[in-house]
């Protein structure tokens, strides 16, 4: 029910994200979802990607600063609206989201989700308990 | 213009008389101190001299060095020659780590501190009628107190203002006349520009002087705090192991360089790497034994302050010794904002951060006026988090506990691992982009 998603630091300097691409081209990982996160003074590069570990080991050997976090990917039809019922059944349970960022998948029919919780045992039940699809980590790596 | 004196007999005394009164007290100074201070006492059996040792100034070369080391292990008191009941007072600057160095001064002292100060003042042409403008911070840093006792010791008007709030600050130059202004050079810049936005003209003020210290500053410097504040700049020297400010004072018509008082404290300069004295006019380490204070005296300290000392008779007709400007450092110190910075102190405070990698560097930068500090602190994998706020709790602590332990501000930036370059060696902890 979790996915392992790759993040990254990202120093204020200019090219760095084109060198942590390139990295991971160099080394056939594939990019399925990305975002970045920053301020005025850094970023953070989060990714889901179909070689975690693969992907981790490239980057720390070019002397990248990388962590692993659980993050859920929740599937919605994509259509008018679903984000809306997922966020609010979010609130509704009372959850909090640290961060969250979105993808379309291949066939174009659904949405998927990337959510990071404070409480990600209580939102996966919860989520699941509301009906909602939440993606097993093979399925986001190969979507 | 005739010279102001504050004490015309032992500032014109021909050399042989002002060593020979060097003499009498360094003799009973170190007597004293052999027999009071255990830490003094030890180094002088080690370096196998006795106080009957010192039978002319020259013997002074027999006595061991004085370092900020020696203070810090003795911290904070060890190197008092009395008990507290004596001590009035006591001030503290950065130490070389977490620690500061603590000065003491019993109520005779500090009368010797006013009296240095007040001479300071005449030197730079103040007189009783005058309205000083004290904007040295007020504290444990002896710059405020130690100018504003010499200030009043002198007879003058003293607004013990302190520093910060620059509007405020000129407000007050112009309501109440401010005529001598006593800062660091680069809070007087601030301030010049402070007015340019309140469209005050300066020439429409009453400042006249200004005594500006605490800080490394260029003839280029005084040119531009001279033309933008329209006043004459003129440079003090002092450091509190020694006493505060009033060791040394630019005087207004000067052949160049501050008179050192040295009728009480004895300066030498030395070969930083060999420690053997150095012929007059030769560039070298600053050295100061303190013949006539009690609490708290010092042999041989070392400065780590780069100058040369001048004994011809100045213009102005003093027959004190002459330092130049400070030029540099024999150790890492930096002066910002006025605040004397170890980068031994910032790795102290990043070693305290569970985590934090121990490599950084210190950038430091002028912008317009004001110095600022930058620390590059490497990111490493045990501190990354995948969250925004996270990193920013980190950086916003490291900001925090450096402003507590070192009393200034700083920025910190964030880098990739190994982003700070690795040196053989001696690391490169200090980048100082400042065209000073």
């Amino acid at each position: 029910m979790r996915v392992e998603q790759i993040a990254v630091f990202l120093e204020n300097k200019s090219g760095r994200l084109a060198e942590i691409t390139s990295i991971l081209a160099e080394n056939n990982i594939n990019i399925r979802a990305l975002a970045v996160a920053d301020t005025a003074d850094f970023g953070i590069l989060r990714l889901i990607v179909d070689k975690v570990d693969e992907a981790e080991t490239a980057l720390k050997e070019k002397g990248f600063t990388v962590g692993k976090t659980m993050v859920i990917a929740v599937e919605v039809p994509d259509r008018t609206g679903g984000l809306a019922e997922v966020l609010d059944c979010v609130q509704k349970i009372g959850l909090n989201v640290e961060y969250m960022y979105a993808f379309v998948n291949k066939t174009g029919e659904n949405a998927v989700l990337i959510f990071r919780f404070d409480d990600m045992t209580r939102a996966i039940n919860s989520l699941q308990e509301n009906g909602f699809t939440i993606l097993e980590s093979s399925q986001v790596y190969n979507l | 213009m005739s010279t102001i004196y504050w004490d015309e007999e032992i500032e014109t005394l021909p050399r042989v008389g002002l060593e020979s009164i060097q003499l009498k007290r360094l003799q009973s100074l170190i007597n004293r101190v052999y027999r009071k201070v255990e830490p003094y006492r030890e180094k002088m059996i080690a370096a196998g001299v006795k106080p009957e040792d010192i039978r002319g100034l020259e013997d002074l070369q027999k006595l061991p060095f004085t370092t900020k080391d020696d203070l810090r292990e003795n911290y904070p008191f060890g190197m008092f020659t009395m008990g507290l009941d004596d001590i009035v007072r006591v001030h503290a600057s950065s130490g070389t780590t977490g620690k500061p160095t603590v000065v003491g001064y019993t109520r005779s002292d500090i009368d010797i501190w006013a009296n240095m100060m007040a001479r300071a003042l005449a030197c730079a042409g103040a007189t009783r009628g005058d309205m000083v403008h004290n904007a040295y911070g007020y504290g444990l840093f002896t710059g405020g107190l130690g100018a504003h006792y010499g200030a009043e010791k002198l007879g003058a008007t003293v607004i013990p203002v302190s520093g910060g709030n620059s509007k405020r600050q000129i407000t007050i130059m112009k309501d109440f006349g401010s005529t001598i202004l006593m800062s660091t050079p680069s809070y007087a810049l601030n301030l010049a520009d402070a007015m340019d936005h309140m469209g005050i003209d300066p020439s429409s003020l009453s400042l006249r002087v200004g005594i500006f210290g605490a800080e490394p500053w260029s003839e280029n410097m005084r040119e531009e705090v001279e033309n933008k504040l329209n006043l004459k700049a003129v440079d003090i020297y002092g450091l509190s192991e020694v006493i505060g400010p009033g060791v040394a004072q630019e005087c207004l018509n000067s052949s160049g360089g501050m008179h050192i008082f040295e009728d009480h404290f004895l300066p030498e300069i030395i070969d930083p790497e060999t420690g053997k004295v150095m012929a007059p006019g030769e560039r070298g380490e600053l050295v100061f034994t303190t013949l006539t204070k009690e609490a708290f005296p010092v042999i041989r300290y070392r400065t780590k302050d780069i100058t040369s000392l001048h004994y011809e008779t100045c213009t102005c007709g003093r027959t004190l010794v002459r330092m130049d400007k400070v030029t540099g450092r024999s150790d890492d110190m930096l002066i910002i904002r006025g605040v004397n910075v170890f980068p031994s102190q910032v790795e102290h405070v990043l070693m305290g951060i569970e985590g934090v990698e121990p490599h950084y560097q210190i950038i430091v930068e002028r912008e317009g006026t004001m110095d600022t500090m930058t620390v590059e602190v490497e990111v490493s994998d045990s501190l990354f988090t995948d969250e925004i706020k996270g990193l920013e709790a980190l950086t916003k602590r490291i900001t925090r506990d450096v402003k507590d332990i070192l009393g200034v501000t700083c920025r910190v930036k964030l880098v990739n691992p190994r982003a700070i370059q690795r040196s053989e060696g001696k690391a490169q902890r200090v980048i100082d982009n400042r065209k000073i």
